[in-house]
C-alpha cells in the first residue's frame, strides 16, 4: 500500500512500480542539433527510495543539472525512461509535467524567492499549490514551516531584508510547504558560509526524513557529503561510482 | 483562466505596488490618456449637443423648413401659407410660424458687435417646452423688447448680470434700440454664441427686407396618438416642393449631421481621442513588458513549482485590470473638474455623460488588457529549465 498525500497523486501512478520515488533507466540527453550536437547524459540508471537522501557530485558541466531538470519534469525526456512518483516522464505532456511538479519540491542555487513577497507570502506560494485547503489553513501551514526552519521572527520580512542563509531557509520552507514527495536541490549551500550551509543541509535532511520524501541533491561542497544516505558521482554524462556513506 | 481566484496571495497587486515609482508612472500615463479621451470626446459631444440647444426648446411634433436650409446658421425662408395648408391634415392640431436669423448684437458695455441668433414669433403662441420661457413671452408684446439667453457668451456684455441687478439693459441690433425684458436659459452653440427671443413685430423691424409672408421655421403640433412618420408622409404629398417636412428628431438630426459631415470637427476630436488611446497603449505596454521581463526568473520559478502558464497569464491580466481601474478613477475625477472648467469658460454644454464615462472606461480597459496580452507573449520566454 503506497501512502500518498491527499490530492497530490500523480496522474499515472502504477502500483507495480514498487516504492521507488525516482527510477531512471537508460537515460540519455543531447543539447543542440546537427554538428553542434553534444551528448550530456549517457545511459544513466538511478533509483531513489522514499526518505533516501542521495547526493550527486561531479565536476561542473558533467550533466548534473541536466539530470536534475529531467527528474524535476522541467524538460522533455529524449531517450530512456524516467519514472518519478510512479509517473513516466518519457512522452509526457506539458500539462502532466506541470501537475507532477506540484509534488516535487525544488531548491535552487540562488534562493529564487519572489522579491515582492514577504517570507510568509513566499512560503504560502508553495502552500497555495495544495488543493482542498482553505486560505487560513494554508497560511497556518506556511507559518508552521517557517517556524520549523527557525524563522518565526521574520514572517513579514522581504527577501531583501533577509540574510543569505535565511533566504535559503525560506526557500526550503517554500519547497516543503507544498508537501512534496521528492525534493531536488541544486547546490543549496553554494551561496552560504560553511556553518550556515551545514545548518541548512541538516535542516533539509531532518525535514525530508520526517516527511518521508526522497532527496536528490547536487553539490560540490565536500563538507556536507556526510548527510547523504548514498553518494553518486557523475563524470562526462555517466554515473561512475555509487557508494553508501551512512552517517 | 480565472481572472479572480478565491483568497490567494494577491500577486498581481503586490507586483505592482512593491514598485511604487513604476506604478506611479503607469497610472500617470493611463490617467493622462483617459483625460485626453474625456476631453476630446467631451468636446465632440458638446459640439453636437450644443448645435441643437435652441432646437430642443421647441414644443413641436413636426417642423417645416425650406429645402435650402442646411443648418441653423443658414436658415432659408419659405411661404408661411404652407403652414396654413398643413392644417388641412386631420391629425394636425396647431401650427406656429417662427422667424430665425443671425443678427449683430452690440455689447452694451464695450459697444462692439457680435453675431447672435434671434428668434421671432407671436408672443401668445405656444412655442416652448419650458414653462419658464413661456411665462416670459407676454413681456415681448411691447415692441422693441427681447428675452436674453443668460448662457450666452460673455462677449455680448454683462447683460444677465446687469439685468439681475435690476438695471435697465439696452442694446442695439441692426441699428434699432432694444431693451432686455427678461432672461431665459438655452446655451451657446458652435453656430451661435448667444440667443435672443423677440416678437415677430420686433424681428421684422430689425430685418425690414424680409419678404412678406416668408418664415424660416414652421412648427406643427399633432393630435395625441398620431403617428408623426405617417403625417410627415401625408404632408409631403400634400405640400409643394418648396418646403420639406421633418419630425422633431429629424430636425435635430439635420443640424447635427451638418456639423458632423460638413465640418472636420467630429473627425478631429475622434482622432484626438484615438491618439490618447494609442499613447496609453504604448505606456501600459512598456510598463507591463518591463514588469514581466524583470520578474521572468520569478515567473519561471513559479512554473517550476507547478503553477500553470495560465495562472501566470492570469497574474499579468490582473495587473492590467488593476492598472485600468486605478488609472481610470483619477481620469474620471479630473474629467469632472475639467468639464466644469470648460463649461465655465466656454458655456458649451460639456458634462460627464454616463455613456461617455463608460466608453472611456472600456477604452482604458481594452488598452490595459490589450497591452497585458502583448506583454504575456514575453511570459513564453520563462523556461523553468533555465533556473537551475
Amino acid at each position: 500500500m503506497t501512502s500518498l498525500h491527499p490530492g497530490s497523486a500523480p496522474p499515472t501512478l502504477s502500483k507495480g512500480d514498487g516504492l521507488a520515488t525516482v527510477s531512471v533507466r537508460g537515460l540519455s540527453h543531447w543539447y543542440g542539433t546537427g554538428s553542434m550536437e553534444r551528448q550530456v547524459l549517457q545511459g544513466i540508471d538511478l533509483e531513489i527510495r522514499p526518505g533516501e537522501v542521495v547526493l550527486l557530485t561531479g565536476p561542473s558541466g558533467c550533466g548534473k543539472t541536466t539530470l536534475l531538470t529531467l527528474v524535476g519534469a522541467l524538460r522533455q525526456v529524449m531517450e530512456g525512461s524516467v519514472r518519478v512518483l510512479g509517473c513516466e516522464l518519457k512522452g509526457s505532456s506539458r500539462h502532466e509535467r506541470q501537475l507532477l511538479r506540484r509534488s516535487v519540491g525544488m531548491i535552487f542555487q540562488g534562493h529564487n524567492l519572489l522579491r515582492c513577497l514577504t517570507a510568509e507570502q513566499n512560503v504560502q506560494m508553495g502552500a497555495d499549490l495544495l488543493p482542498d485547503l482553505g486560505y487560513r489553513a494554508r497560511r497556518d501551514l506556511s507559518r508552521e514551516w517557517l517556524r520549523a526552519v527557525g524563522l518565526s521572527d521574520h514572517l513579514g520580512k522581504l527577501p531583501h531584508d533577509l540574510s543569505g542563509g535565511q533566504k535559503q531557509r525560506v526557500a526550503i520552507a517554500r519547497a516543503l510547504a507544498a508537501h512534496p514527495r521528492l525534493l531536488l536541490a541544486d547546490e543549496p549551500t553554494a551561496a552560504l558560509d560553511s556553518r550556515t550551509g551545514r545548518e541548512v543541509v541538516d535542516l533539509l535532511k531532518r525535514l525530508a526524513r520526517d516527511e518521508g520524501c526522497g532527496v536528490l541533491m547536487v553539490t560540490h561542497d565536500p563538507r556536507i557529503l556526510d548527510v547523504a544516505d548514498r553518494l553518486v558521482r557523475m563524470e562526462d554524462g555517466r554515473l561512475w561510482a555509487s557508494d553508501t556513506a551512512d552517517g | 483562466m480565472t481572472l479572480w481566484q478565491g483568497r490567494r496571495i494577491p500577486l498581481a497587486w503586490l507586483l505592482l505596488t512593491r514598485q511604487p515609482m513604476r506604478l506611479a508612472v503607469a497610472l500617470a500615463g493611463i490617467t493622462f490618456a483617459g483625460i485626453l479621451m474625456f476631453m476630446q470626446l467631451g468636446f465632440r459631444d458638446a459640439l453636437f449637443d450644443s448645435s441643437i440647444t435652441v432646437h430642443k426648446l421647441f414644443d413641436t411634433d413636426l417642423v417645416l423648413l425650406s429645402p435650402r436650409t442646411k443648418s441653423s446658421i443658414s436658415m432659408a425662408g419659405f411661404p408661411q401659407r404652407r403652414l396654413v395648408q398643413a392644417m388641412a391634415d386631420p391629425d394636425v392640431t396647431g401650427t406656429t410660424p417662427v422667424h430665425w436669423n443671425l443678427l449683430l448684437w452690440r455689447n452694451p458695455k464695450t459697444k462692439g458687435t457680435r453675431s447672435i441668433l434671434a428668434l421671432g414669433f407671436e408672443p401668445r403662441d405656444p412655442l416652448f417646452i419650458d414653462p419658464a420661457v413661456t411665462a416670459l413671452t407676454p413681456r415681448l408684446t411691447q415692441k422693441g423688447r427681447v428675452l436674453f439667453d443668460d448662457q450666452s457668451r460673455d462677449e455680448f456684455g454683462p447683460v444677465a448680470t446687469w439685468f439681475s441687478e435690476g438695471r435697465t439693459v439696452e442694446s442695439e441690433v441692426a441699428g434699432k434700440r432694444l431693451r432686455v425684458a427678461g432672461l431665459f436659459t438655452a446655451g451657446a452653440s458652435f453656430g451661435a454664441d448667444g440667443n435672443i427671443l423677440t416678437s415677430r413685430e420686433t424681428f421684422l423691424s430689425l430685418l425690414p427686407n424680409t419678404p412678406p409672408g416668408s418664415i424660416e421655421l414652421g412648427l406643427i403640433r399633432l393630435r395625441p396618438g398620431a403617428d408623426p412618420a405617417q403625417v410627415v408622409k401625408r404632408l409631403q404629398g400634400l405640400l409643394p416642393e418648396d418646403v420639406s417636412v421633418l419630425t422633431k428628431q429629424g430636425f435635430l438630426d439635420l443640424e447635427m449631421d451638418y456639423w458632423r459631415s460638413s465640418t472636420a470637427i467630429g473627425f478631429i476630436f475622434s482622432l484626438g481621442a484615438a491618439m490618447g488611446f494609442v499613447v496609453g497603449c504604448v505606456i501600459v505596454y512598456q510598463i507591463l513588458y518591463s514588469d514581466v521581463s524583470d520578474h521572468l526568473p520569478e515567473y519561471a520559478t513559479l512554473m517550476a513549482m507547478g503553477y500553470s502558464l495560465l495562472t501566470l497569464l492570469g497574474v499579468v491580466a490582473r495587473e492590467g485590470l488593476l492598472l485600468a481601474i486605478f488609472g481610470y478613477l483619477p481620469a474620471y475625477a479630473a474629467g469632472q473638474v475639467l468639464y466644469a472648467v470648460i463649461h465655465a469658460a466656454t458655456k458649451l454644454p460639456v458634462a460627464m455623460a454616463g455613456d461617455r464615462a463608460i466608453t472611456v472606461f472600456l477604452m482604458i480597459l481594452v488598452m490595459c488588457m490589450g497591452s497585458a496580452a502583448m506583454a504575456m507573449r514575453k511570459l513564453g520566454d520563462a523556461d523553468p529549465a533555465d533556473i537551475f
